[in-house]
């Protein structure tokens, strides 16, 4: 559906966002009013929270088991991959609704963007594919087969790059996003979950999550150059179970859900070193960052609730209920033209 | 819910049963599987499994064991590790063994070893298990034991070369008590078969009971007298016999059954003389794995096998399942040279099997144990998964089940 709805706040969010001096000037507060949206697995929707009132604003109710979520680059569409219903729903934020849903193949369990907006890239976990779409026609341009049960998925920032990880074969594939041709498969640590690029896509970040740790992949080399460990004080290495990464925009901090032992590691992206342990919800999944970087809002599966960080203090502010069984969040800044 | 089971199950077929099923959507140009280095040639890996000659029963019909059971575990086993080989130029074969009855392990292992397997996934009793260890073909072997529970095999008869995979009766009864002391159902009354297994599982279940707390408040033996589990008159029959036998008990919370050859157990939920719960080997059971089970991405691993043998995973599959696996982790970690390299690494701290229970399994260096959680199953769900919340352990919560470090007899010759 092609968006010719121009609305005043649309707009005026337009306006914003393209003013130099609001951008820069950290100091302000920001000039758009910001929603988390985060998908509901067993609830079959995406709860959709206000980050002023920090009061949920909307459910929008969805085909089965929504996982992964992606916004567009020009923010006006948000992507939520539906594992049981084998389809990719769109929302419109502003909207708060779904305005299309399409096949995406067997099982889809993530969802990611090019950075042009015009490819979308899917892990089909039951069937061992990394698969390619047409943003626009929806078409399957084609698939990469990988190990078993994909589930990571990340775009370099120049959009050049797929990483996909599979779950079982305990791999990191890495993809060329034009020729659609597997350049390297790299063996890590059991179970990886998720992969995320630094934001200068010189290191590709991979959690473990029966393996415990974080693997650190050069992006040119593709090879092993580092780990995060996670040796925390009165948690025990079983719990320890690494899965969202959550990078932020300056590249200095990430952020690492360790799952059960429901807390987030706040880690020095430079050093490796976990800053801070911060206790949030049960089974603590993914995690986004507010763009202006001020919150994160952490998925907790099993209280069924998020938990929002102030990122300047590091403190947990506010739990906020949401569907049953919550697994990531996203969100969007304001739409681009 | 068996509509999975019409979904394609070759993955070349997809394409063209997503266009048959009017869902068109895929190119039919699936992508070749990436090919390894081509320079390398494929690393060949034969992994034998050998079974007992007793197929094994059950009361229940839907309960009777498949006749591939537990070797279908290790055929999607080595499907994932071939998965995973394609992109490492490593390819695992199977060579499937029945003992005939009374054929000698030790024999057939000698024939396997013969074909250049180094690494077995067996399925055999406490006896045979032990008699293919000892046997010549065995000393450089790794044996993966699946399906012998004693706890004899992890303590005094332990052997270097046989890494336990299955769970023991000692693991299993600490399981399924913790969950019951939780429950606060601390006075239990125990109905233990005739058959030696069932006094092995019901001397565990006492352990346990010591260990944690509870208190056996009634003993009771069920003679198995032969003759057929059920027939025509028995539904009849066993309305009267099960109430009469579990009369006059005094007061418990729970009847625990130990009936490990499938005698009476399947018979006591509903029929008890009390308004009293099962647990033990019918009503709640403790096991590795139930095909109910759907957390920790579990749901992957059931929909994989019931596609490729159409019926549910058992205990017993994922056990070998679970050997298959580590032998593909092994070979993945260039240790699956020999049994000793592959050993080393399962002792090692590089060793973390992912097998969909919610953490990593490890192997105890005592006795060469598989650490696992252990599944409550009440046959249709998981309603519980041990180690329980609250009963804490030095090292690893995990080491509450079973025999721990200073309990071991274990010494390995």
């Amino acid at each position: 559906m092609p968006f010719q709805v121009k609305s005043l706040a649309l707009a005026l969010a337009a306006f914003a966002a393209s003013a130099p001096a609001l951008v820069v000037s950290g100091a302000v507060a920001p000039a758009f009013a910001f929603d988390a949206f985060v998908t509901n697995e067993k609830g079959d929707s995406v709860t959709v929270i206000d980050l002023d009132s920090l009061k949920v604003k909307a459910t929008i109710p969805l085909a089965q088991r929504p996982r992964g979520i992606a916004v567009s680059p020009d923010n006006r569409k948000i992507y939520v991959a539906l594992g049981d219903s084998d389809q990719i729903a769109i929302i419109d934020p502003q909207k708060l609704a779904v305005i299309e849903e399409f096949p995406a193949g067997r099982d889809p369990e993530r969802v990611d963007v090019s950075p042009d907006g015009k490819t979308l890239y899917v892990t089909n976990e039951d069937s061992n594919f990394l698969t390619f779409f047409d943003a626009e026609s929806k078409a399957r341009l084609g698939g990469v087969r990988v190990g078993v049960e994909p589930e990571g998925l990340a775009v370099s920032p120049d959009g050049k790059l797929v990483v996909a990880t599979t779950e079982t074969t305990n791999m990191v594939h890495f993809v060329d996003a034009a020729t659609r041709r597997t350049l390297a498969n790299v063996l890590v640590d059991s179970r990886p979950r998720m992969a995320v690029f630094t934001p200068d896509g010189s290191e590709v970040w991979v959690s473990a999550e029966i393996g415990g740790d974080v693997v650190v992949l050069d992006a040119a080399t593709r090879k092993i150059k580092d780990r995060v460990k996670f040796d925390i004080p009165g948690l025990r290495s079983e719990n320890i179970q690494p899965v969202g990464i959550t990078m932020s925009r300056d590249g200095k901090l990430a952020f690492v859900s360790l799952g059960p032992a429901n807390r987030v590691a706040v880690v020095d992206v430079k050093t490796r070193e976990v800053q801070k342990v911060l206790l949030v919800g049960q089974r603590v999944w993914h995690a986004a960052l507010t763009p202006d970087q001020k919150y994160l809002v952490t998925a907790n599966g099993v209280t069924n609730d998020v938990s929002v960080v102030d990122v300047a203090s590091l403190k947990v502010v506010k739990s906020i209920q949401v569907g049953e069984s919550p697994w990531e969040a996203a969100i969007p800044g304001p739409p681009k033209p | 819910m068996f509509n999975r089971f019409s979904r394609p199950l070759e993955r070349g077929l997809m394409a063209a049963a997503a266009a048959a099923a009017g869902l068109l959507l895929f190119s039919p140009a699936a992508p070749a599987a990436p090919a390894a280095d081509a320079a390398s040639p494929v690393q060949m890996f034969k992994i034998g499994y050998l079974r007992r000659a007793e197929p094994g029963t059950a009361i229940s019909r839907l309960e009777m064991p498949a006749e591939n059971n537990g070797e279908a575990g290790a055929l999607v086993g080595l499907d994932d590790d071939n998965d995973t080989g394609e992109f490492l130029g490593q390819k695992f074969t199977l060579v499937s063994r029945r003992l005939k009855a009374g054929e000698d392990a030790a024999k057939t292992l000698d024939d396997l070893a013969g074909q250049g397997v180094n690494f077995v996934v067996a399925d055999l009793a406490e006896g045979a298990l032990v008699a293919a260890a000892d046997s010549p073909a065995a000393a450089k072997m790794l044996i993966f034991n699946v399906g012998a529970p004693d706890d004899s095999l992890r303590q005094e008869s332990c052997r270097a070369n046989v890494v336990h995979v299955a769970p023991s009766r000692a693991m299993l009864a600490d399981a399924l008590a913790q969950y019951l002391i939780w429950k606060q159902w601390r006075k239990w009354f125990l109905v233990v078969g005739s058959h030696p297994e069932d006094k092995l599982w019901a001397d565990d279940l006492k352990r346990s009971g010591a260990r944690f707390g509870a208190k056996i408040v009634a003993e009771r033996v069920f003679e198995d007298r032969g003759g057929a589990r059920q027939s025509d008159s028995g539904v009849a029959l066993i309305q009267k016999q099960i109430p009469a036998f579990t009369q006059g008990a005094p007061a418990y919370d729970i009847l625990l059954a130990a009936d490990e050859s499938a005698v009476f157990a399947d018979y006591l939920p509903y029929r008890t003389w009390d308004p009293r719960p099962v647990a033990g080997s019918a009503g709640l059971v403790p096991t590795s794995w139930d095909p109910s089970s759907e957390s920790w991405g579990a749901e992957q691993l059931q929909r994989r096998f019931e596609r490729k043998f159409s019926r549910r995973m058992t205990a017993l599959d994922m056990n070998a399942w679970t050997a298959a696996r580590m032998i593909g982790e092994a070979a993945a970690h260039g240790a699956a040279g020999d049994a000793a390299a592959m050993k080393a690494f399962f002792l090692s701290k590089d060793f973390a099997l992912a097998a969909f229970k919610g953490q990593k399994l490890t192997l105890r260096d005592w006795n060469l144990q598989l650490r696992q959680p252990i599944l409550l199953s009440d046959g249709r769900n998981v309603v519980s998964v041990s180690p329980q919340e609250g009963f804490l352990h030095q090292f690893s919560e995990l080491d509450t089940l079973g025999y721990d470090r200073p309990e071991s007899k274990c010494h390995f010759k």
